[in-house]
């Protein structure tokens, strides 16, 4: 029997009798990270790092939790586990599992490009690596996070230049503080979107300093965000609550604002391709420095990425799981192409 | 180069008109004359012919990249476009001062004579010298496929703005057959041409949408009637001994229309036309998707000229005899334009007068709407015969009064892929309606939903797949979708038995469940009312 299965509810350790990041409730969890794919409701019992905790604590509120640093073991039944930073998001973990010699480790999500705020991701000798693919792909290439966010940062300054705010969407966890922790605050304020704040609420005060925001409320003057920066989550794009920054610039910070066909595609004036998963390049260099024989690839490319591993001498197989990776926030700058191609046939035909 | 690909960038990155017009004054602005010069010519179209083959492209693109063959083209099924996939996965080293474009645009032309492996240097040495947007830009240049999101108008405009020269006069000098090579910016742009005034068009009056019937007109007897022909808006001058066609978007477009050169002996020098750009065959309109394929290709062929043939439908003269006759009423007006179109007739086919649709009441109208379709007319224009030739939009005095839409509700049971640009997301979808119990699908469409709907079907797609092939899925067949058409046809290519013409989703019937969608026999109902 496999150390780690995967059955309906998630990744099972039988030897353990515990689940790593289920999608459905069970008894005991052990979860890698605090997106919403991985941390999910209803666990008799949770166990992650100690950052996410908090985390978890307030998106889900529950308080079964119990906490660990990286590099601490337990065991149970035989089987030592560690927590090993995955440098995805604030307090994501490599779930390393050894059981008579062999060892598993599953990464959940993970980047290996360091993001000057959470804690960068750590090589873990394995027999069996469980990787994601996100973005395995070879037309998947970060440029240094340096690029990237100069260019934020020269746009923001056009925008304040022009009066304009600027509002950039990024997921509440993770996205939000790595941009925020990389601006240059020099150009003008910072200010947040509820969600954004909640989350930057949680960290400040349980897991480690921000850089200061300013939240936006009914209350705040508009004097507040002249020439500022406003993060606010992927949802917040389009609807009301912005109405009140106008005159404004909309940018998104994801992976797949690397295609053109998805910068063109989105509903916002800028894509910058910045993203908390790992690229073509670093998805192999990491399963390279494991040292692990077998792969088990779970959520993104995985039918092509699998077949690249096989032909590179790797045992690969893929495992279907309920993650979604950076999905959602591609569906989230969605598409205006349509209705655009509607317009201009209506208007040059007149 | 870099320049020219932050250019294109910043074009590709907004949708906004006045965005990409500062960012072409700004690249007119900062780039030397010989660069200007073929950003002109590139932006309108002039581009150079493809210098090396795309499977020697593909080939060449997966060694530099070193990855095998099926994942390169796994990846270019994900990106959609040959350029872009190199570009994303090629290597390469940014240099700071990669050569201007004139350089390049000499680099790409130098290889067409050349063997394929001194290419292959030429191309591999590029790939590893510019950064992923000029890679872009020079794969976009090699294959013969650059093309940018800008109308000829919008580049026109912006080089009016940084030259301050008039927009017309530059739309004028910027036609014809030039090439950087036989010209230069201060020929091309900046030295006046003396035919320019002779070109000059009048700007459109357009008609206002008639929403709620033609009562609120008054009498009947003060207006005339015509069928809204579906084609594109179009003025030919004939000045000087020569022909100018102008688009509504005020885009000179003579080149694309030869037809109407034979006009220049057909009516009087100094004359002005308004009227409607139909294709047109055997004495019957053809459908607008005709026409549309035909503007969206470079260079007008013979091919094209026999399958999709244009006229003019005439329906107003603006200038008769070298004058401004805008301020006469259009009865007269009319009367002058029957007289020029019956003279026309002898020396060309192609030009047609728009005829009045005669009616005594607003029920008798309202009944000659109902069988627009039937000719392929979009509905009624009414006009005030006392009215004059007005400027742009102007309440009062031309209304349109559109037939609806023919519409059928369908049950979703294919969903594919956006290729390219779309690549991530299902929006085309496959329809069908019952027959007998089994559904039978009749229709693809893909646009009318919004931004929140495309993203909600899509991931109810992904949740409810049947099967996957390719980049096509099987689903459920739960979701109901009002389908609207303009026209229908019997086909035997379709299963169904039926075509429509221009499909599209009118919205999603989540209130309605899949065993109340519409069945066959009502579309063949609707095919024997309206079908022709
Ligand atoms: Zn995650």
């Amino acid at each position: 029997m496999p150390l780690l299965e995967f059955n309906s509810k998630g990744i099972y350790c039988q030897q353990a009798d515990v689940y790593i990041d289920p999608w459905r409730p069970v008894d005991r969890a052990i979860i890698t990270h605090g997106h919403s794919d991985h941390a999910r409701w209803g666990m008799g019992h949770y166990l992650c790092h100690k950052h996410t905790a908090p985390i978890i604590r307030a998106r889900l509120g529950v308080t079964n939790i119990d906490t660990v640093e990286y590099g601490e073991t337990w065991s149970k039944n035989g089987v030592t586990f560690s927590l090993h930073p995955a440098g995805h998001v604030i307090g994501s973990a490599q779930v390393r599992v050894e059981y008579r010699g062999e060892v598993w480790v599953a990464s959940g999500d993970y980047k290996l490009q360091h993001d000057n705020f959470s804690t960068p991701f750590e090589p873990v000798r394995c027999n069996v690596f469980i990787t994601e693919c996100t973005f395995g792909l070879p037309i998947y290439q970060w440029q240094p996070q340096e690029v990237i966010f100069n260019d934020i940062n020269n746009w923001w300054l056009e925008n304040s230049e022009q009066g304009k705010t600027s509002v950039i969407f990024g997921y509440s966890l993770g996205k939000a503080q790595r941009i925020l922790q990389n601006l240059d605050e020099s150009i003008g304020p910072i200010l947040t979107h509820g969600a954004i704040e909640n989350m930057n609420k949680v960290i400040r005060e349980e897991c480690c300093p921000l850089k200061p925001t300013t939240l936006i409320t009914r209350d705040t003057p508009k004097s507040a965000w002249a020439g500022g920066l406003v993060i606010a989550p992927p949802s917040a794009a389009g609807t009301a609550w912005m109405n009140k920054l106008k005159p404004l610039s909309t940018g998104i910070a994801s992976g797949w604002m690397s295609l053109r066909g998805a910068r063109r595609r989105r509903a916002v004036d800028r894509g910058f391709a910045l993203s908390d998963h790992a690229d073509w390049n670093d998805l192999n260099t990491a399963i390279k420095e494991t040292g692990a024989e077998c792969i088990i690839t779970t959520h993104g490319y995985t039918g092509t990425f699998t077949r690249w591993l096989r032909e590179q001498g790797y045992k690969a197989n893929e495992e279907h799981t309920e993650f979604e990776g950076e999905l959602s926030e591609i569906n989230e700058a969605a598409t205006k192409e349509a209705d655009e191609v509607a317009t201009e046939k209506e208007e040059g035909k007149e | 180069m870099k320049r020219f690909a932050q250019l294109f960038t910043e074009l590709d990155q907004t949708t906004k008109t006045l965005k990409k017009v500062e960012a072409l004054v700004r690249y007119f602005e900062e780039a030397p004359d010989e660069d200007k010069l073929w950003a002109i010519a590139l932006l309108s179209d002039k581009r150079p012919r493809r210098t090396v083959r795309s499977a020697l492209v593909r080939e060449w693109g997966a060694q530099a990249a070193g990855i095998p063959k099926w994942l390169f083209a796994e990846s270019y099924g994900v990106v959609g476009d040959l350029g872009e996939t190199i570009a994303l996965m090629v290597p390469g080293e940014e240099i700071a001062n990669s050569g201007s474009l004139t350089y390049w645009m000499d680099y790409i032309r130098g290889m067409e004579k050349l063997d394929d492996t001194t290419k292959h240097e030429l191309v591999a040495d590029a790939w590893g010298s510019l950064s992923v947007m000029e890679r872009f830009v020079f794969n976009k240049l090699i294959g013969g496929s650059f093309r940018v999101g800008l109308s000829q108008k919008l580049m026109v405009r912006a080089l009016a703005q940084y030259t301050n020269i008039e927009e017309n006069a530059l739309a004028h000098r910027l036609m014809g057959k030039w090439t950087p090579d036989n010209t230069t910016y201060q020929k091309l742009v900046v030295e006046e041409d003396l035919n320019e005034d002779a070109s000059r068009p009048y700007p459109f009056y357009l008609a206002y949408a008639l929403e709620n019937g033609p009562a609120v007109l008054g009498e009947p007897e003060e207006w005339f009637a015509e069928h809204k022909w579906d084609g594109i808006r179009g003025q030919v001058i004939v000045r000087n001994g020569q022909v100018f066609t102008w688009s509504r978007g005020e885009e000179l477009v003579t080149d694309k229309f030869p037809e109407y050169l034979a006009f220049k002996d057909a009516v009087p020098d100094g004359t002005v036309l308004d009227g409607e750009i139909l294709p047109f065959k055997d004495g019957k309109a053809l459908p607008f998707q005709v026409l549309q394929t035909r503007i969206g290709r470079k260079n007008v062929t013979k091919k094209i000229l026999t399958d999709a043939p244009v006229v003019l439908i005439a329906y107003d003269i603006l200038e008769y005899q070298g004058e401004d006759i805008r301020e006469m009423p259009i009865v007269e007006r009319r009367a002058i334009l029957e007289k020029v179109v019956s003279e026309a007739a002898m020396k060309t086919d192609r030009l047609l007068i728009s005829d009045l649709v005669e009616f005594n009441t607003w029920e008798e109208l309202a009944n000659e709407r109902l069988r627009s379709r039937e000719q392929l007319s979009e509905g009624i224009m009414l006009k005030r015969k006392t009215a004059p030739y007005r400027v742009g939009r102007r309440k009062g005095d031309w209304w349109k009064w559109k037939v609806d839409a023919l519409t059928i509700d369908a049950v979703m049971i294919y969903a594919m892929r956006g290729s390219g640009r779309r690549a991530n997301l299902y929006t085309d979808y496959t329809f069908a309606v019952w027959d007998n119990g089994a559904l039978v699908p009749f229709t693809k469409a893909y646009s009318g939903l919004t931004d929140a709907e495309i993203n909600q079907v899509d991931r109810w797609i992904k949740a409810n797949t049947i099967e996957k092939f390719g980049p096509v899925r099987s689903v459920q067949p739960v979701q109901v979708f009002e389908i609207a058409f303009e026209g229908i046809q019997a086909s035997t290519r379709h299963k169904s038995g039926i075509a429509l013409r221009f499909p599209r989703i009118n919205r999603w019937r989540q209130d309605k469940p899949a065993t109340e969608a519409d069945t066959l026999q009502t579309l063949q109902e609707i095919l024997r009312g309206y079908g022709g």
